[in-house]
């Protein structure tokens, strides 16, 4: 801060306007500022925002707010509705995520090597990722449909099935549970592929060259030469990864609401029926608040790995 | 036995990518079968779904464009776009520059903080959101779509302009200053113009995110007309327990396909934004 203020009172001589715009800390500080102010208004002030509702009895049709301390957070916790949620949210995410590193590396070694048409199967393979989550999970709708599914339709063909035996894929507590994750791998996986891609794509091809020539087996090479090598990228996938599974609520709203009897439930989702749906806005900030504690853990972790790359 | 050996190593290669293809991009495939078929044919059971048992039709599509909001949600969502995009580059642009450039060590960590608001989800914030929309007057119009994006664009296009402006070399705006402009004539004139692709980038990766976006649009908006279209077709062409297969899927790919294929070619400047730090270069 002391240089700010010395700056001040030299910007303040003659000419300030033009000094301003040649003086690096207070420029610098003039074009960041307009963003600065509007992340802290959208972003900084909706979540105190949060932290005051969840300790308020505040609801849709109410002007005043009176503070009830934890009551918010005691009565949540106690239903089985939110003991459930919190269930689902973590083997959700966690069952998800492993699936998506472990599939997304690999695919990425898979899409490594050079083939003819790469750039189509690359696209292809992006789909799920650029395309708006929400219409590309109600494909998924129709092909988990009850009646019309394809999936039992192939099933039935084959002869696995019998005729009118087919699965109710998002109806049935198990199989609701891993179709919404199936569709959320669908559809991180191509983000982690790529960002894994581009790890892979970083290692320097001698590293490689020098694993063959002393004659390194694939498992070897792969388990003590490149898992290693791109460890921080594989932190920085898992990791978003990991806050787009606890926190996303648009797979689980559109294929099952939560359903059935809440077996695919989630905070997101269920901060979303208690807090806009039910109207009840202090319960519902305060069933979304279970995820901040999460995020300052993944907030936590990169910055760990984003200055230890530094380092390095 | 060489030749046996790679055979089979191309082979195995081959099936794995085509079985991953196959489950990224069969929802898609789906969706264009299903645009052109008769609703008689998707919904008898004893036809085979893979193929055309009644003729093709464009029906379904006639719905879509003449019997749905679809065309107004489209139109939605490209407004809420521009808008978005043109609030995104006011703001970022220059932060983006000063990051790069005029800040120190505070401004390397502010550039961090920036970027980890983008993880702040909508699901945290959904809720007091809804009541500051309420409160400006804006519930139910499309202006609070364009308030509140920015929240999520801004940080993002920061974080990725900044390493855009960061390997731009210094000398190009020291000859400017040296000609005369001061700093901030040299980031309008000299900076902003060989930045195009940056800039490009940014507006592509903003308007697929206002594309993307649900969770506020859901929250915010109650009003069929006012729907973006990723709100819209999720809730509007589903009817309860009736579903407009033909028409519902084929709103899917429409809104779907044009987006990825655009994106797709600016996936890896958007991957370098997100992994940097994690990757040496």
């Amino acid at each position: 801060m002391a240089t700010l203020e010395g700056s001040a009172a030299a910007a303040a001589r003659p000419g300030a306007l033009a000094r301003l715009a040649d003086h690096p800390t207070w420029l610098g500080a003039l074009m960041i500022g307009p963003a600065v102010l509007y992340i802290v208004l959208v972003v900084g002030v909706p979540f105190g925002l949060a932290l005051y509702y969840s300790v308020s009895d505040i609801s849709m049709g109410s002007r005043t707010l009176g503070f009830v301390g934890l009551k918010n957070f005691a009565s949540v916790v106690q239903t089985t509705k939110f003991q459930a949620s919190l269930r689902n949210t973590f083997v959700f995410a966690i069952v998800a995520q492993v699936l998506v590193m472990v599939l997304g590396t690999i695919l990425a070694l898979a899409l490594l090597r050079d083939f003819r048409g790469k750039w189509f199967v690359r696209l292809l393979i992006l789909l799920p990722w650029v395309a708006p989550i929400s219409l590309g999970t109600i494909g998924w709708l129709w092909i988990l449909d009850s009646t019309y599914s394809v999936i039992n339709w192939a099933l039935e063909a084959v002869g696995l099935v019998r005729a009118d035996g087919g699965f109710m894929w998002l109806g049935v507590p198990y199989l609701a549970m891993g179709s919404v994750i199936t569709v959320h791998v669908w559809r991180i996986l191509p983000l982690a592929t790529v960002i894994l891609l581009a790890g892979l794509t970083s290692i320097p091809q001698d590293i490689h060259d020098a694993a063959q020539v002393d004659g390194a087996s694939f498992s070897r090479h792969l388990f003590q030469i490149t898992i290693p090598l791109i460890r921080p990228i594989m932190l920085v996938a898992g990791l978003f990864g990991l806050v787009f599974a606890f926190t996303d609520m648009i797979v689980i709203f559109v294929l099952t609401r939560g359903g059935p009897y809440d077996t695919t439930q989630v905070l997101a989702t269920l901060a979303f029926f208690t807090g806009i749906q039910g109207g009840d806005i202090a319960e519902g900030a305060a069933v979304a608040l279970f995820l901040f504690p999460l995020l300052v853990v993944v907030a936590f972790a990169f910055l760990r790995v984003a200055r230890r790359s530094e380092v390095t | 036995m060489r030749g046996h050996r790679r055979w089979a190593v191309g082979a195995g290669h081959f099936g794995l990518i085509a079985a991953f293809t196959v489950f990224t991009a069969f929802p898609f495939y789906w969706m264009l079968i299903t645009t052109f078929k008769r609703t008689s044919d998707l919904l008898n059971r004893t036809n085979n779904p893979f193929i055309y048992n009644e003729p093709p039709t464009l029906e379904n599509l006639r719905v879509l464009f003449f019997d749905t909001l679809f065309m107004r949600w489209l139109g939605n969502t490209l407004f809420v776009g521009v808008v978005v995009v043109v609030i995104t580059l006011a703001l970022a642009l220059p932060a983006g520059y000063a990051l790069a450039r005029l800040t120190a060590r505070w401004g390397e960590q502010l550039g961090i903080g920036i970027f980890l608001t983008y993880l702040v989800p909508p699901t945290l914030l959904f809720i007091p959101m809804s009541r500051v929309v309420g409160d400006l007057g804006l519930q139910d119009s499309i202006w609070s779509l364009v308030l509140v994006y920015p929240s999520f664009t801004v940080p993002f296009c920061t974080w990725l302009l900044m390493g855009f402006f960061k390997v731009i070399p210094r000398d190009l705006e020291e000859a400017a200053m040296i000609d005369g402009h001061s700093r901030l004539g040299a980031f309008v004139k000299v900076v902003v113009p060989i930045s195009m692709a940056g800039i490009l980038t940014v507006v592509i990766f903003t308007l697929t995110l206002v594309m993307q976006e649900f969770v506020y649009a859901l929250t915010f908006i109650t009003a069929a007309r006012n729907y973006t279209v990723s709100v819209g077709v999720p809730t509007f062409l589903v009817h309860g327990d009736v579903y407009f297969w033909g028409s519902l899927m084929a709103g899917c790919f429409i809104a779907s396909a044009p987006i990825a294929i655009l994106y797709n070619l600016f996936v890896d400047r958007f991957i370098a934004g997100f992994t940097v730090g994690a990757v040496k270069g």
